[in-house]
């Protein structure tokens, strides 16, 4: 008796144990967030000191800092916040419900699908606002049942989703291109929004409608975390679990592909943070609970850090996209070398 | 080929073409691509009529209508030549990696090529066509070897699935540093852009006269290795059998597809799908035997390209589609067909 209660006693202090490590692990990326926000709000070409950037906050009017920082790097840094919140959580919803890191929304065509609306919608029809993000969510949505329509036969097998999903992306980034060969005045700084992401020109009142994306479909999203979590252990195992895996899955994609799509209309795709978020959460908190926001975490983490390398740590400004971009690809090399070194199938 | 081993492989079987089948077809893909050549000096945002394309044939400027197809000419040889490059290149690397989804452009390949002119421009100045060739080359080669050592690593070697990830994975890599080579620098961003896209308007007979050389030897050294080829798709084992060298023939091959990626990105910038899509075509019109598919991949990649382009010209009226866009509405669906043909365990 004394050895079976011995053995809960161990169980109990190691689950305890691991709550407290992952309460910390979440508490320091919060931090880590914070710290990056407050960074990009006071140094950037100059110093504002924190009481001044306080007062801007609290609605003081105080000359100089109120256009810098009330105009220029707030709103800049809550959408590189905002927008790292959504590509975290909708990227690793795709990767468990999937079962598979490539199939992140940037990869499987998803976020350019987004992208290709959101551009057709302000470039060729002169659409402004909601509409945008509106209409990039429903193609989003389009693209995803098109390519999951498209990848299965007898079942989706992972390879098929993910070479289907290339071959969609390198069509859509064709017609990204195409229209944007077609918008009248053609800046390099407006392509590379649109094929890489960028938050260049960001402001205030693009905010609110990202914010309210977050809301809903992030909610929608953690209100299905569990579900989620039964679905990453196989789909008859949730069967099994009394998880109706198609609602689930309905719901789940729904919710991951409008918090992609949200984002990717008002800041572009900001590549490989829906792919990196989801692998560097698992890394960091090991496979036991949810990843979803610990994978929204790290990417607004990601997005903060590469826009303010962007900006100020590299020799020219560089837009986060190319940032993030740089940093992904070799990332997702590095994926496909361990996969096939270990000769497990991706 | 014995009874059973036909029976045994039918796909391989149906595939098989006389010899007058074959000639029969390649004059139908010659015939086909004389003909989008006359369309395409022809049809543009402005057509012009038979007199003036004859009249500017034999040099004549007169009038917007011949000065335009004078303009048209040199676009149209880059076009062709391009084309048979690229498809010849599809058709090597499927063959080099028995892999259905090899492409110059999938395999990271033109890639390759296009960041390594973006870095001889922007940071060592280079003007030279020459230069641009031989970098164009480097590049290429070091992306083709790059990917398939990472996609031939662990279990099943380079299977299409691997390679298919590593290529995409090694030109998302360098299209991020191409950019990032590129951005600083506005006084080439624009130059280069129109380049990346991958297109053939505005071409010169001076643009393309450096690249024939290279292009010719890359052919060249892919038409020696047809016989090889064959070989090489019974599999390694049975090749070696044969008194093949498998490796050196492998090399051989891929230098020549390199020769003639580098050189068409040189010129064109990366153009996807080409090589996808002509091998396959071809391998229903020519059979399998690498002797012809190959002859055969450079025509149709020409009249791909070509009609590729008229396409471009004509919906996109007053304006152009760059030549790459296009092929990639052709070629992405032709993939996915591909992708969705394959049983899963063979990717």
């Amino acid at each position: 008796m004394t050895i079976v209660q011995s053995t809960f006693d161990a169980v109990v202090a190691n689950r305890r144990r691991r709550k407290v490590k992952r309460a910390a692990m979440l508490a320091t990326l919060a931090a880590i967030v914070i710290a990056l926000f407050a960074l990009t709000l006071s140094l950037g070409q100059s110093y504002t000191p924190p009481h001044q950037v306080i007062g801007v906050l609290l609605g003081e009017d105080i000359p100089g800092a109120a256009f810098t920082v009330g105009q220029l790097r707030l709103p800049r840094a809550l959408l590189c916040v905002l927008a790292g919140l959504c590509f975290g959580l909708g990227g690793v919803a795709f990767q468990v419900m999937l079962r598979n890191p490539l199939a992140s929304p940037d990869i499987i065509g998803i976020s350019f699908g987004a992208s290709a609306a959101a551009v057709f919608a302000i470039v060729i029809l002169s659409l402004d606002g909601p509409a945008v993000s509106l209409i990039a969510v429903f193609s989003g949505l389009g693209v995803a049942l098109t390519v999951y329509g498209l990848a299965s036969r007898n079942g989706v097998a992972g390879a098929r989703l993910i070479l289907v999903g290339i071959a969609v992306s390198a069509m859509l980034e064709s017609f990204v291109a195409y229209v944007l060969s077609q918008a009248p005045a053609w800046s390099l700084q407006e392509a590379m929004r649109w094929l890489t992401g960028s938050v260049n020109g960001a402001r205030i009142d693009l905010v609110a409608p990202l914010l309210l994306a977050l809301v809903i479909f992030g909610g929608l999203l953690l209100a299905r975390g569990r579900d989620l979590e039964a679905l990453r252990l196989g789909d008859e195992m949730a069967a099994g679990l009394g998880v109706s895996f198609e609602r689930t899955r309905m719901t789940i994609m729904v919710a991951a592909v409008g918090l992609i799509a949200c984002a990717t209309a008002i800041t572009g795709p900001i590549s490989f943070v829906a792919f990196l978020s989801g692998p560097i959460a698992a890394r960091l908190f090991g496979n036991g609970g949810s990843l979803l926001i610990p994978a929204a975490l790290v990417g607004a983490v990601l997005v903060l850090a590469a826009d303010y390398c962007g900006q100020f740590l590299l020799p020219s400004r560089f837009p986060v996209g190319v940032v993030t971009g740089a940093l992904g690809a070799p990332y997702l090399l590095f994926l496909i070398i361990r996969a096939n070194r270990n000769g497990g199938s991706l | 080929m014995t009874p059973s081993a036909a029976h045994s492989s039918p796909r391989s079987f149906s595939l098989r073409r006389s010899n007058r089948t074959r000639t029969f077809w390649l004059g139908a893909v010659f015939l086909l691509l004389a003909v989008l050549g006359a369309a395409s000096v022809s049809i543009g945002s402005r057509s012009v009529d038979w007199v003036d394309v004859l009249g500017a044939m034999r040099g004549h400027i007169d009038g917007i209508g011949q000065a335009a197809v004078a303009v048209r000419i040199p676009r149209t040889v880059l076009a062709a030549l391009a084309g048979s490059a690229l498809g010849l290149a599809g058709a090597v690397m499927q063959g080099v990696t028995r892999n259905p989804l090899a492409d110059p452009g999938i395999l990271g390949v033109n890639m390759g090529a296009s960041l390594a002119v973006a870095v001889g421009v922007a940071w060592f100045g280079m003007t030279s066509a020459q230069a641009y060739i031989w970098t164009a080359i480097l590049g290429a080669g070091c992306a083709a070897v790059f990917v398939y050592t990472v996609g031939s690593l662990g279990r099943g070697g380079a299977t299409p699935l691997k390679l298919a990830l590593a290529g995409t994975a090694t030109s998302m890599a360098f299209w991020s540093m191409m950019v990032a080579v590129i951005l600083p620098r506005n006084d080439i961003a624009g130059g280069i852009r129109s380049w990346q896209i991958g297109g053939v308007g505005g071409a010169t007979f001076d643009q393309t006269v450096p690249v024939l050389p290279f292009i010719a030897f890359g052919a060249a050294l892919s038409f020696i290795s047809a016989r090889k080829l064959n070989s090489l798709a019974l599999g390694d084992e049975l090749a070696a059998g044969l008194g093949e060298r498998v490796a050196a023939a492998r090399a051989v091959a891929a230098l020549g597809a390199v020769f003639l990626c580098g050189a068409a990105t040189a010129v064109c910038g990366p153009i996807a799908f080409v090589g996808l899509v002509v091998p396959h075509l071809c391998r229903q019109l020519a059979g399998v035997d690498h002797r012809w598919l190959l002859p055969f991949s450079a025509v149709a990649g020409a009249s791909l390209l070509l009609a590729a382009d008229i396409v471009g010209r004509v919906v996109a009226r007053p304006a152009e589609l760059e030549v790459g866009i296009v092929t990639a509405f052709i070629g992405a669906p032709f993939f996915i067909w591909i992708v969705r043909r394959q049983r899963v365990r063979e990717l």
